[in-house]
């Protein structure tokens, strides 16, 4: 909640200001793409980050190199939400393009940093009379401190970092540590960046009054906090996990889960001698880089590839051999907003149902949720446990939101049990069994053992195939012996709900109502909980699923409560979906959506007004 | 009494024939792939290769069946229609102590196939490549594939009139470093060639003419036996001496091209045409495409590389096997990532 300041209180200028608004806002960064202003949004965010504000960063950007309009959210939020908050009360506007645009977006009592050269040429500062304008000479600043014209556009976004801070009270020490952080060990680059933000941050303090209510105060709630985004997490579990190889193809928003792994590979996996032991491969196309993934995964490799929605299209056929054929393989697949090509670099759900089902003929995957990034870090190391052990690809679906963004997360911990390479013969194995048969129940765990290439036994051989074979690996169009390792495989999937990473109960047992949701849905959920409670007084359940096959407790979860709200984001429900295919037809009718699905991360509003109407509240 | 039946012949890592031998063909009677299968047996055999240290690839079609009738002591992966080059590349990268051989189709390489053909070539990964070539699909019963050439003609009468792909000058372009092409009648040829394959050192693409006796062998067929029979023009013959055994010099250094491979064997190329040289690739592309346009049906070795670095090397990769590694070597300390962890803070 806002406290009031007496002193900012009153009638000031045209309008009454808002009471004191601290470390509960969100700024708006309005750039033009390909201008470098990430550093400075990533000094900005770091820089509340020092102050111990919980922070965190969205990046709203086009499919374009250079030249279209970019947004980046930074929301400092002492409660510690970290959802796309619906409305920003700060705006930096810096794309004259937008700015008009960008301006009329704000509500009332909100803050606009401009270029004064606007007034001029938009009369900005006439757009509307109920926010208040902070003109900044950001050329004329930017020309004094950079005297090479070449970098003048890097530079210039630097100083409105120092105007910001400035403004919102922000120490200009933490800021000169967090440009360290960025700018580590390029000494020239810090010294130009810290030059331009300590320009701005001395323009404001000069020139600007401050009669805006947003502060940002110290707080001690980011101590020991790691700030990492969900590719870079999934690339780093994919290497802890020991991944031997790696296939791809360029594709946004999962381009920079390979170049994340690729970076700690060669950092990490490298023998004294210079020796690699591993091999990245950017293949021709998404077809070659999951047929990749599965012959390595065959021949005994710790094999994956990352995707988005197009590419995971194009691996259909590839993942039916997969399953049917018993191979494993890890696809990481960073969601975003389709159908087709779609808006490449916003968020969405909206591969679920494709990723369960992916490829022709009866076939199911088990999917992995990562609802944080830390989950991108320990589900990402889990899908390759669990595609060795259950012999099949194994999806992780994260997205665009997830992925490309900057989160805010407790330290990761490293691994605390060994891998788990699944069930694989030995020549020594065969010589004692004499013999093996690749597709046999022989545990009653419908896994069967198999061998690697290369297993020096005469009978260590067998021949993998995608058509119909029988539990020998035969070649069969017998109706029985197929439909045998059919239901085996059935089996197989079944089993899996008992092994996949268990659904969260966040809260149970203190309502009639349920939600469920899964991914970066999870923190417009938190928030949009205790806005339930505030406005309505009323008290929900919520379990997190982080898996398909569903558990049994999901089962359970769903029988206990009178009504579930499946809250996603895509247009069709396609977890409702798929929930309404695994539970008995008498839970079914329960299940009520709330969507959110324009390519936006959904925010706490959208749910609470959606769940409100639903609720006749 | 009895006598004791005679000790069967080995090779020189002591195992008989029957043990690179598969199961049985279910190809028609005559199928060229058979005659291939026969040979790819014999080859390993004379090499003395341990059949546990190979992977047979394929992918959808007769051809890629094959693999099934040879080698059945050998891990063998029939893939999807076109998609063997990844699963093998992929395979090759768990495994790349392993000899590789992949069977494909015309179909299955030249047309579905033809976006992964091009990229492996381009590798150089170290594998055998055949394209079992017979101009047309058979399972799905006698359409033109797009090797077929032109002005060839179906049984129906239908008359190809799109000019044919020539795999063999695409994979010299692109970066293929042991290319030939042989006829699954000629016994000998395509034996040296196989064997030569086999010491090699980076990607081999064999493209081998294979009649299809029930849709292409007809009159009016450019993929017959007796088409082949009549119309093959080797370019050079194929002397292979591997390097367990000794080399005889018995021959006039002028006619011959002689390569050493690898692994130390000697491959001698007799010219049959006047001055052809294996190591030019451009001229080798030439030779090719003026064959072509003269309508003749040129065999034998038309390219070799030998010095040029596979994507293994390429990769610098450990000496083992990736995909065997274990934990200690592909799991980071905790040290190194109490490390990134402190980096991230």
């Amino acid at each position: 909640m806002a406290t009031v300041d007496p002193a900012l209180g009153e009638k000031q200028g045209e309008f009454v200001t808002r009471a004191r608004v601290t470390n509960d806002f969100s700024i708006n960064v309005a750039t033009v793409n390909g201008s470098g202003s990430q550093s400075a949004n990533s000094v900005l965010l770091k820089s509340i980050f020092g102050m111990g504000v919980p922070v965190s960063g969205k990046n709203l950007f086009p499919s374009n190199i250079a030249g279209q309009p970019t947004w980046f959210l930074i929301r400092a939020s002492k409660n510690g939400y970290v959802a796309r908050k619906r409305d920003s009360e700060i705006l930096v506007a810096m794309n004259p393009e937008t700015a008009k645009a960008d301006v009329q977006s704000l509500p009332p009592g909100g803050v606009v940093i401009y270029e004064e050269n606007l007034d001029k040429t938009l009369n900005l500062a006439q757009v509307r009379d109920d926010v208040f304008f902070y003109p900044v000479p950001f050329d004329k600043i930017t020309a004094t401190i950079c005297p090479e014209v070449k970098l003048r556009k890097l530079v210039r976004n630097m100083v409105y970092v120092g105007v910001v801070a400035q403004l919102l009270t922000i120490d200009l020490d933490v800021v000169e540590s967090g440009l360290h952080q960025q700018f580590s060990k390029k000494q020239k680059v810090f010294d130009m960046n810290f030059g331009a933000a300590k320009a701005g941050f001395d323009y404001a303090q000069e020139n600007l009054t401050k009669r805006d209510p947003f502060f940002i105060e110290r707080m001690n709630k980011t101590e020991g906090k790691i700030i990492i985004e969900g590719n870079a997490a999934c690339g780093m579990g994919a290497v802890f996990a020991g991944v031997t190889v790696i296939a791809w193809y360029p594709i946004t928003p999962s381009t920079s889960v390979v170049e994340a792994a690729t970076g700690l590979l060669k950092k990490l996996r490298v023998t004294p001698e210079g020796k690699a032991t591993f091999a990245v491969i950017q293949a021709e196309d998404e077809l070659a880089a999951i047929g990749m993934v599965l012959g390595a995964g065959w021949a005994g490799a710790r094999s994956m590839t990352a995707t988005s929605g197009p590419g995971m299209s194009l691996m259909a056929e590839f993942c039916g051999l997969g399953y049917y054929a018993e191979i494993p393989g890890v696809i990481i697949n960073v969601q975003r907003t389709g159908p087709s090509t779609g808006m490449p670099t916003r968020t969405q759900q909206a591969d679920l149902l494709s990723a369960a089902f992916l490829s022709h003929g009866d076939t199911k995957h088990i999917l992995l949720l990562p609802g944080s990034v830390k989950e991108c870090f320990e589900l990402t190391m889990a899908a390759f446990d669990l595609a060795e052990r259950f012999q099949t690809p194994v999806f992780v679906l994260s997205d665009t939101d997830m992925g490309m963004n900057h989160w805010m997360s407790e330290p990761f911990d490293y691994p605390s049990k060994p891998l788990d390479r699944g069930k694989v013969l030995t020549a020594a194995d065969i010589e004692r069994l004499g013999g093996f048969a690749r597709y046999r129940d022989v545990d009653g765990d419908a896994i069967g053992w198999r061998t690697l290439p290369g297993t020096k036994h005469p009978k260590a051989s067998y021949f993998t195939r995608g058509s119909g074979h029988n539990d020998a690996a035969k070649y069969t169009e017998d109706p029985h012996e197929y439909q045998a390792v059919m239901d085996r495989l059935a089996r197989k999937f079944d089993n899996a709900r008992k092994l996949v990473p268990t659904p969260v109960v966040v809260k149970d047992g203190t309502s009639k109502i349920g939600f469920l949701a899964y991914g970066t849905t999870d923190c417009a959920l938190a928030e949009s909980f205790d806005q339930i409670k505030q406005r309505y007084g009323k008290d929900v359940d919520y379990m997190r699923l982080r898996a398909y096959p569903f558990a049994q407790s999901v089962h359970d979860f769903v029988a206990s409560h009178e009504r579930i709200y499946v809250v996603e984001q895509n247009r069709d429900a396609q977890l409702a979906s798929l929930l309404k295919l695994d539970l008995p037809a008498a839970e079914v009718a329960k299940l009520r959506s709330i969507l959110h699905y324009n390519g936006l991360p959904v925010d706490a509003e959208s749910i609470t007004e959606e769940f409100a109407n639903q609720e006749g509240l | 009494m009895a006598t004791a039946a005679p000790a069967p012949k080995v090779n020189y890592i002591g195992l008989p024939i029957t043990e690179y031998r598969g199961g049985k063909s279910t190809l028609c009677a005559g199928c060229g792939h058979n005659a291939i299968s026969e040979r790819i047996v014999d080859a390993l055999f004379e090499m003395g290769v341990d059949p546990e240290r190979v992977m047979k690839m394929s992918g959808i079609g007769c051809s890629s069946k094959s693999p099934a009738y040879f080698l059945s002591r050998s891990h063998s992966f029939n893939g999807v229609h076109g998609r063997m080059p990844a699963i093998a590349s992929g395979a090759i990268l768990a495994n790349h102590t392993m000899t590789t051989i992949g069977v494909s189709g015309d179909g299955d390489t030249a047309s579905i196939g033809m976006g992964q053909f091009v990229h492996m070539m381009r590798r150089n990964l170290p594998m055998i490549y055949i394209i079992e070539n017979n101009g047309v699909y058979g399972l799905t019963k006698g359409q033109f594939s797009a090797t077929a050439d032109l002005g060839s003609k179906l049984k129906t009468g239908v008359v190809n009139d799109l000019p044919a792909i020539d795999t063999c000058a695409l994979a010299i372009q692109l970066g293929a470093t042991f290319v030939g092409r042989s006829f699954s009648g000629d016994k000998k040829q395509l034996l040296s060639m196989l064997k030569a394959a086999i010491a090699h050192k980076g990607t081999v693409m064999l493209d081998v003419i294979s009649p299809c006796v029930t849709f292409n062998d007809h009159e009016g067929s450019t993929k017959s036996y007796k088409f082949m029979q009549e119309n093959d023009d080797p370019i050079n013959e194929i002397g292979f001496v591997p390097s367990f055994e000794e080399i005889a010099v018995d021959y006039n250094s002028g006619e011959i091209f002689e390569v050493e491979m690898h692994d130390g064997s000697n491959l001698r190329l007799r010219k049959l045409h006047e001055g052809y040289d294996p190591t030019d690739k451009a001229n080798a592309v030439r030779t090719l495409m003026e064959a072509q346009a003269n309508g003749e049906i040129l065999t034998g070795v038309f390219y070799i590389n030998t010095t040029q670095p596979t994507f293994i090397d390429l990769l610098n990769v450990v000496d083992q096997p990736l995909g065997t590694l274990p934990e200690s070597l592909t799991r980071p300390s905790k040290s190194a990532f109490d490390a990134l962890m402190a980096e991230l803070k």
